[in-house]
């Protein structure tokens, strides 16, 4: 009995948060590593972009919400996302015509461009926070909850209650089919392979009459689906706030480098790699302990390796240690 | 002379900029803005040397300037005697603890071939080490934290004059750029700029969190200044006079005595603050000067040649036998030192310590944008680039407020829209500076004041 608490326990405190959190880092990390692939840059204002689509999901969910329209146990920012994807999508074309188009065409090298991304991404915090401010907003509505901790005792009999928190099953139910997705366009139609073409060999597939300019446009729609919806579902699990978002860029590039930038399924696994990783280092195991082991050797302190301030540098510590090793990342990407 | 018409050009425009702050806000403000601008003009030029000279990109200054600050607190605040008590001694135990883990494992780097046991041997033992250290101080740690955790609660520091520090963040900062250089200088460019910023937040996490070291985000408050304190000038006999002769056109006019007095004191008060700037000032300009005077004789010396060289095409450079990797890791201690440097000035003007106040944004893609419009490679550039987007960022917020008056000017003052423009005045800065820097970045990628060689 007491094993089966310590599995509820980690499945209850990390195995399903990581998870969730995974799938947020997993999107994020396909965005940045597509954009290098095809566009060939390091793209510093994922965050940004990604608060941008959150914005309108928000914006578009408080105007349901006033007119009414809900989706019964379904949060409404479901409903919002598909017009939210439609605004980023076309911020993010407007973008790279006025912006980065320009670049590209000069052939400029990568480091310019990502200084570019750079006074994209003041602009774009700037919009942001003009528009909806900087304050922390909370816009989940319908069911919280699938299994409450409580429920979950009782139903079992077991001292640990297992919550699962319906915002974490969509998370998981929406990254696992917006992957699948991605990768049957990639591998399967042509204009995925034709895209795949140009990360590979820009001037072969020029060559074989691939149109760049159809390539980078739907790079950028792809770009701006997986930013609103990577957004979205961290802001619905957790909460939005611009600075957040920003921020989370540090470990989304993370996860995009260790996976091997400009590989798709590679950033999806180092999202969950490094989710994971923090979650794991940084988790208290006392209580784990005292289920599994006899209480005479129950430890005193918190049996945690590090405390969990330092959430973000175990993710930064596990690039660094893949950069030093496998500069390539643990799926083979893009030669440095 | 008329090749250098547009630097004389330009930086007169800055300071009759400055100057016109100071005669219509106030020479409180424009001080301050002086002194800011002269701070960020030091961190542009390490950034420069670094990007500019070597084409070395560190998106980590945030870390170094960081140090810098930690510094400032280690060398100036005095040493809390209690605490050295409570868990000194097993702190520098720890200390020593690390120190042999690194000779261990420059040991076995040194005597053993490259193998993966050779590679988990070294995990094995860092792992442990953490693990023994992290079990060993635990209780000290807590001991010194828990002493008088209102005040001090940490160890405080050498209790030596602040300037020291200036000089010490700068190796604080060299030495964190001699373990980064080595891990990541190796990388491409945009991944080298990835890295450097995430080592710098892991720079910053640490500096937030070790309590026992920096007081973490319970901050440091009151760090000994350089400069004299206002409160005791305002006492000071000469000052006064100073004061009253500067003054005299304006205090002759008022005929009573006792009106008189109180005007002087009022001004006695202003000045004194104005003062106390003028002070930083001074020494600030001392260190950008001394600075300019070396990079400049640098860059046209045969090693700024070299670096040159290798920025515009490493294997050439390599090929004629510079040592690519060497001269990288040097600029980029040099460099960095420079930011550690800045870093600690910076906190000697501010008088106080903030971890958690540094954030990339203001800390590290600000300064790069400074670079950037400044003009990459050329000193005076770089200085240029500090003073101009230091001003705008300070004085984004009264030119966007005039800007949306006037774009409003047709609605009511309590219309929704206007009221939400005005509350969110203070982010119109970031807009600012990334068209700002997209509009350079487009028309002029060479800066403001391009980069110029002259061979002589």
């Amino acid at each position: 009995m007491d094993f089966l608490n310590a599995i509820i326990l980690l499945l209850n405190y990390i195995f399903m948060p990581a998870l969730a959190y995974g799938s947020q880092l997993a999107l994020g990390a396909i965005f940045v590593t597509l954009i290098y692939g095809i566009l060939r840059f390091a793209n510093f204002a994922t965050g940004d972009m990604m608060a941008f689509g959150t914005m309108f999901t928000i914006l578009f969910t408080w105007y349901f919400q006033s007119i009414g329209i809900s989706l019964g146990v379904l949060p409404t920012a479901l409903l919002a996302i598909p017009f939210a994807i439609v605004l980023t999508i076309f911020y993010m074309l407007l973008v790279d015509k006025f912006v980065f188009k320009y670049y590209r065409t000069n052939k400029s090298p990568p480091v310019q461009l990502a200084m570019v991304s750079i006074g994209v991404m003041f602009v774009t915090q700037a919009i942001v926070r003009i528009i909806i401010g900087p304050a922390d907003r909370r816009f989940y509505d319908g069911e919280r909850f699938i299994i409450k901790a409580g429920e979950f005792k009782e139903m079992t009999g077991l001292n640990e209650g297992l919550a699962i928190k319906s915002s974490q099953v969509l998370t998981i139910f929406v990254t696992i089919v917006l992957v699948s997705t991605l990768f049957w366009f990639l591998n399967k139609t042509k204009t995925g392979k034709s895209m795949r073409a140009y990360s590979d060999n820009e001037d072969l597939a020029l060559l074989s009459g691939i149109d760049p300019k159809r390539v980078v446009m739907i790079t950028w729609i792809i770009a701006g689906i997986l930013a609103t919806i990577g957004g979205a579902l961290y802001g619905l699990d957790k909460s939005f706030k611009p600075f957040t978002y920003f921020n989370n860029m540090l470990p989304i590039f993370a996860a995009a480098i260790v996976g091997g930038i400009g590989n798709p399924f590679g950033a999806f696994l180092g999202g969950y790699v490094i989710a994971f990783s923090e979650i794991f280092l940084t988790y208290a195991y006392k209580k784990f302990f005292m289920y599994i082991l006899p209480a005479s050797m129950e430890p005193e302190s918190l049996v945690q390796l590090l405390s969990t301030d330092y959430k973000f540098a175990v993710s930064f510590s596990i690039l660094i240690i893949v950069l030093l090793y496998r500069p390539n990342g643990i799926f083979k990407g893009k030669v440095l | 002379m008329r090749k250098y018409l547009n630097v004389i050009l330009a930086y007169t425009i800055m300071l009759g900029l400055i100057i016109f702050v100071g005669i219509f806000q106030s020479w409180n403000v424009a001080l301050s803005i002086f002194n800011m601008c002269l701070i960020s003009a030091v961190m542009t030029m390490g950034a420069n040397i670094q990007w500019g000279y070597a084409g070395l990109i560190n998106f980590g200054l945030m870390g170094y300037a960081a140090l810098g600050g930690l510094a400032a607190v280690l060398i100036s605040v005095e040493p809390v005697q209690e605490a050295w008590v409570a868990g000194g001694f097993s702190i520098l135990m720890a200390l020593w603890l690390i120190i042999a883990m690194i000779f261990i494992v420059r040991f076995i780097l040194k005597h053993f071939q490259k193998s993966k046991f050779r590679t988990y041997g070294i995990a094995l033992i860092i792992i442990s080490g953490i693990i023994i250290i992290k079990v060993t101080t635990q209780s000290s740690i807590e001991a010194i934290e828990n002493v008088n955790p209102a005040t001090t609660g940490f160890l405080g520091g050498l209790g030596l004059p602040i300037i020291f520090s200036w000089i010490v963040g700068a190796f604080f900062a060299a030495g964190l750029a001699f373990i980064v250089g080595k891990v990541a200088l190796g990388l491409r460019a945009d991944y080298l700029a990835i890295a450097t910023l995430l080592i710098s937040e892991i720079v910053i996490a640490i500096i937030k969190h070790e309590d026992w070291l920096t007081r973490g985000v319970k901050n440091v408050i009151g760090l000994k200044r350089p400069a004299p304190y206002e409160v005791e000038l305002q006492t000071k006999e000469w000052f006064v006079n100073l004061v009253a002769r500067f003054n005299s056109s304006k205090l002759d006019v008022i005929s009573s005595i006792s009106d008189k007095q109180a005007a002087l004191n009022q001004l006695v008060i202003e000045g004194s603050s104005v003062f106390v700037k003028l002070c930083y000032s001074g020494l600030f300009l001392i260190v950008v000067v001394i600075l300019l005077i070396f990079t400049q004789k640098a860059l046209y010396s045969p090693w700024g040649r070299m670096m040159r060289a290798i920025r515009d095409n490493e294997e050439a450079a390599n090929a004629m036998g510079k040592n690519v990797v060497k001269q990288h890791l040097l600029i980029f201690i040099l460099g960095s030192a420079i930011v550690g440097l800045a870093g600690a000035m910076l906190v000697t003007q501010d008088g106080l310590f903030t971890p958690g106040s540094y954030q990339p944004m203001r800390y590290t893609f600000l300064i790069w944008v400074m670079v950037i419009v400044g003009g990459s490679g050329n000193n005076f550039g770089a200085i240029l680039g500090g003073f101009v987007v230091w001003f705008l960022w300070i004085e984004a917020a009264p030119i966007a407020l005039f800007l949306i008056n006037i774009f409003t000017s047709g609605l009511d003052d309590a219309h929704v829209l206007k009221v939400h423009l005005i509350e969110s005045i203070p982010y119109f800065r970031y807009l600012m500076m990334g068209i700002g820097l997209l509009l350079i970045m487009r028309y002029r990628p060479k800066g403001i004041l391009p980069e110029k060689i002259e061979i002589k």
